[in-house]
């Protein structure tokens, strides 16, 4: 069942936060590296270069930096970098995690390709995998962070399984070494974990297993941490009303892509954890004006209330022109400033969110 | 006395070297994959990995040389999605994979295009000049059922009549091929999006209509699982396959051996015994007892040939699993030997 997300959501309202209302402004992690960063990795490979892995870690940290700042500069309760230190998110992951191997690359689609690890052997549990990432991060930031996790579904199922009877039990043993991590990243003091599922919408018929799996990422987990699960890019009426289920505090979706159209699923069964709603297309490359997010929140209140709204954009934005990126969040954080704003002012109606004041 | 024959449908992953240049002279973008009409640069690399191809295969040792599909950017789309008289649209998933190709939209008429040909053409010419000039060549094409599940009608107006021009359109590529041993057509929509009931026909008559078109042995190769029990019935009996090939690695493979105790086999068949979606590489004695076990529940006598194949294509797996897999199916005809 559900966790109690209103016993974690005030902790990100900042303390000069203009409203009597809030709705949680957040990001879902990837954000576009400078241009800098990506020759900064490239340089590190060149046997003539005398750039190397201390110069580069250097480069990850100004990065870092630059792109926290930049969150906190659009105005974002709650904060991440971007992942500015990840590549691929599988890959990440499995390079830090004991049993996996790597063969080289496989096609996705045309001329895209990804470095699809296997499973060779039992997996474990070595170095922490985002520990350092999250000091780094929360030492220079001035908001609280949050931290995306690739969900151990995810890592299970886009990867060769050589190992394990069945992909499930793999599953169920990252799902162990997650909540590892989660421990560990609690006690360097993270609020709020985000576990991302994509694998999820392409096999909805899963969904016990997700959830199966996020029983053991939460177990021993306080309730004062947040956590998030954010699914993209799928048919929700085959996970819903099932995730009502889920152990978790917020569900993230991504529904401006598809234009509100399945607003209505999530009417049917009251919507249990808390709604992180995607109010910017992270597959465009034009900022939504401030008006046209303004409409993209108000559809959220038509599944939750404000207390359980929280805002960010469709998915990761790492895809798009880094000013653009930063348009969109900041365009983002001024509607929801201004929504919020507006039902102080009793000018929303929330049983009929969508009707003129 | 059943002769044992190592052989791949083909659709190999590039080598990694291939992958780098191809997308550095092609691009990323859906706009910039394959139209057919490549040459200079492009066409130059697509020779390289050609002849890389069937060396691999040489090498393995295996039965049947298959041109490998390099060029191949959609998977079993690519006949359409090169073709003059057809559009492409959005990038749609490729079965239940993490994979996409673009969907071919039918705007004409599905005259004759030559591309399969040519790429046949080829591999026979350095079959030719590596002094294997007398190793049979295995031709692949896409099963007419599972290319018009693909691709989208804009031009046909009707289900049954977009299928028959498919078929006929592949048959009409299928004539101009230089001589092959063997022909695999893929049909994987039968298992995972079945003709429906009463239906079957429709689609064993347009496989057929292909299988009619070559003097060579045609195995008619279905994989992600096991066949309905009445459509199998249905392929044995109307396809004009010589080999039904079965998946014997995705699914329930009981299933596949109930099929084949309650409905018989064609005079041949092919076994898809090494996994084409999982590095694992199979050990060449566990591959010879996958064959012995289902030939021994066969209650047929001798097959005329087993064809020993991976389950699926192989541009799943990197490039040092996809030679392993080769190498692997090759050695197990030995175990049996």
């Amino acid at each position: 069942m559900v966790r109690n997300p209103a016993a974690n959501r005030e902790q990100f309202r900042p303390t000069d936060h203009p409203n009597d209302s809030f709705l949680l402004t957040t990001v879902v992690g990837s954000y576009p590296k400078p241009k800098w960063l990506n020759r900064a990795d490239e340089l590190v490979e060149d046997p003539d270069s005398k750039f190397d892995e201390s110069d580069l870690e250097e480069a990850h940290d100004d990065a870092c930096r630059l792109i926290t700042h930049e969150h906190e500069r659009a105005g974002l309760d709650t904060v991440v970098d971007g992942e500015m230190r990840r590549n691929e998110m599988v890959e990440f992951f499995a390079e830090r995690i004991d049993g996996y191997e790597f063969n080289g690359p496989v096609k996705v689609w045309g001329h895209n390709y990804f470095d699809k690890p296997s499973v060779v052997e039992e997996v474990s549990y070595d170095e922490p995998w985002l520990v350092d990432e999250f000091a780094f991060t929360t030492n220079v930031a001035e908001r609280p962070v949050k931290v995306p996790i690739t969900g151990p579904y995810t890592l299970g199922f886009w990867a060769f399984n050589e190992a394990y009877p069945s992909t499930e039990e793999l599953v169920y043993d990252l799902a162990d070494l997650v909540n590892e991590e989660v421990e560990k990243l609690v006690e360097a003091g993270a609020r709020y974990i985000q576990i991302d599922e994509p694998a999820l919408a392409t096999t909805p018929e899963d969904h016990a297993i997700v959830g199966e799996a996020l029983d053991r990422i939460v177990s021993g987990i306080d309730e004062d941490v947040r956590i998030g699960l954010h699914v993209c890019y799928g048919d929700y009426s085959r996970i819903y009303p099932e995730i009502n289920d889920y152990p978790i505090d917020e569900f993230d979706v991504e529904l401006c892509n598809g234009d509100y159209e399945q607003i209505p699923t999530f009417q049917e069964d009251e919507f249990e954890p808390d709604l992180a709603l995607g109010v910017v297309d992270a597959h465009t490359a034009e900022i939504e004006p401030v008006e046209e997010i303004k409409e993209n929140v108000r559809q959220g209140l038509r599944v939750v209330p404000p207390e359980k709204l929280t805002i960010s954009p469709d998915c990761g934005l790492k895809l798009l022109p880094r000013e653009i990126a930063y348009g969109k969040t900041e365009n983002m954080v001024t509607a929801a400033r201004e929504v919020e704003a507006e039902i102080d002012a009793g000018e929303i109606d929330l049983d009929a969110p969508l009707a003129d004041d | 006395m059943t002769e044992r024959v190592a052989a791949t449908p083909g659709i190999y992953p590039l080598p990694d070297w291939a992958k780098g240049t191809l997308s550095d002279l092609k691009g990323h973008q859906k706009g910039d994959l394959l139209s057919g009409d490549e040459g200079g640069e492009i066409a130059e690399a697509y020779d390289e990995v050609r002849a890389e191809f069937v060396d691999d295969q040489i090498e393995a040792d295996l039965d049947r040389v298959v041109e490998g599909q390099g060029r191949w950017d959609d998977m079993i789309a690519h006949p359409l999605t090169v073709h003059d008289e057809v559009e492409t649209g959005g990038i749609v998933r490729y079965y239940d994979n993490n994979n996409f190709y673009r969907d071919p939209r039918v705007v004409g008429d599905l005259d004759f295009s030559g591309d399969v040909a040519g790429e046949l053409e080829s591999a026979r010419a350095l079959l030719e000049e590596a002094g294997s000039g007398d190793a049979p060549l295995a031709a692949t094409l896409p099963g007419p059922y599972s290319l018009a599940a693909l691709a989208t009608d804009e031009h046909y107006g009707d289900d049954d009549e977009f299928q028959a021009a498919i078929a006929e359109f592949l048959a009409g590529e299928l004539e101009a091929f230089p001589a092959h041993e063997t022909l695999f057509v893929l049909e994987p929509s039968l298992v995972t999006n079945p003709p429906a009931d009463g239906t079957e026909e429709r689609a064993t008559d347009a496989i057929a209509t292909v299988a009619d078109a070559t003097d060579a042995d045609v195995v008619v190769q279905t994989f992600y699982g096991a066949l309905d029990e009445k459509l199998y019935a249905h392929l044995v009996d109307e396809a004009g396959a010589d080999a039904l090939g079965l998946d014997l690695v995705a699914g329930d493979r009981e299933d596949t051996v109930y099929n084949v105790q309650e409905y018989g086999s064609t005079d041949s068949v092919a076994l898809g015994l090494v996994d084409g979606q999982n590095t694992l590489v199979e050990e060449p004695g566990t591959i010879a007892e996958r064959v012995e076990w289902f030939e021994g529940q066969a209650p047929a006598a001798d097959f005329e040939t087993t064809y020993l194949t991976p389950n699926t294509e192989l541009f799943y797996l990197p490039e040092n699993k996809y030679r392993a897999k080769l190498s692997a199916l090759a050695a197990a005809t030995e175990v049996l030997e």
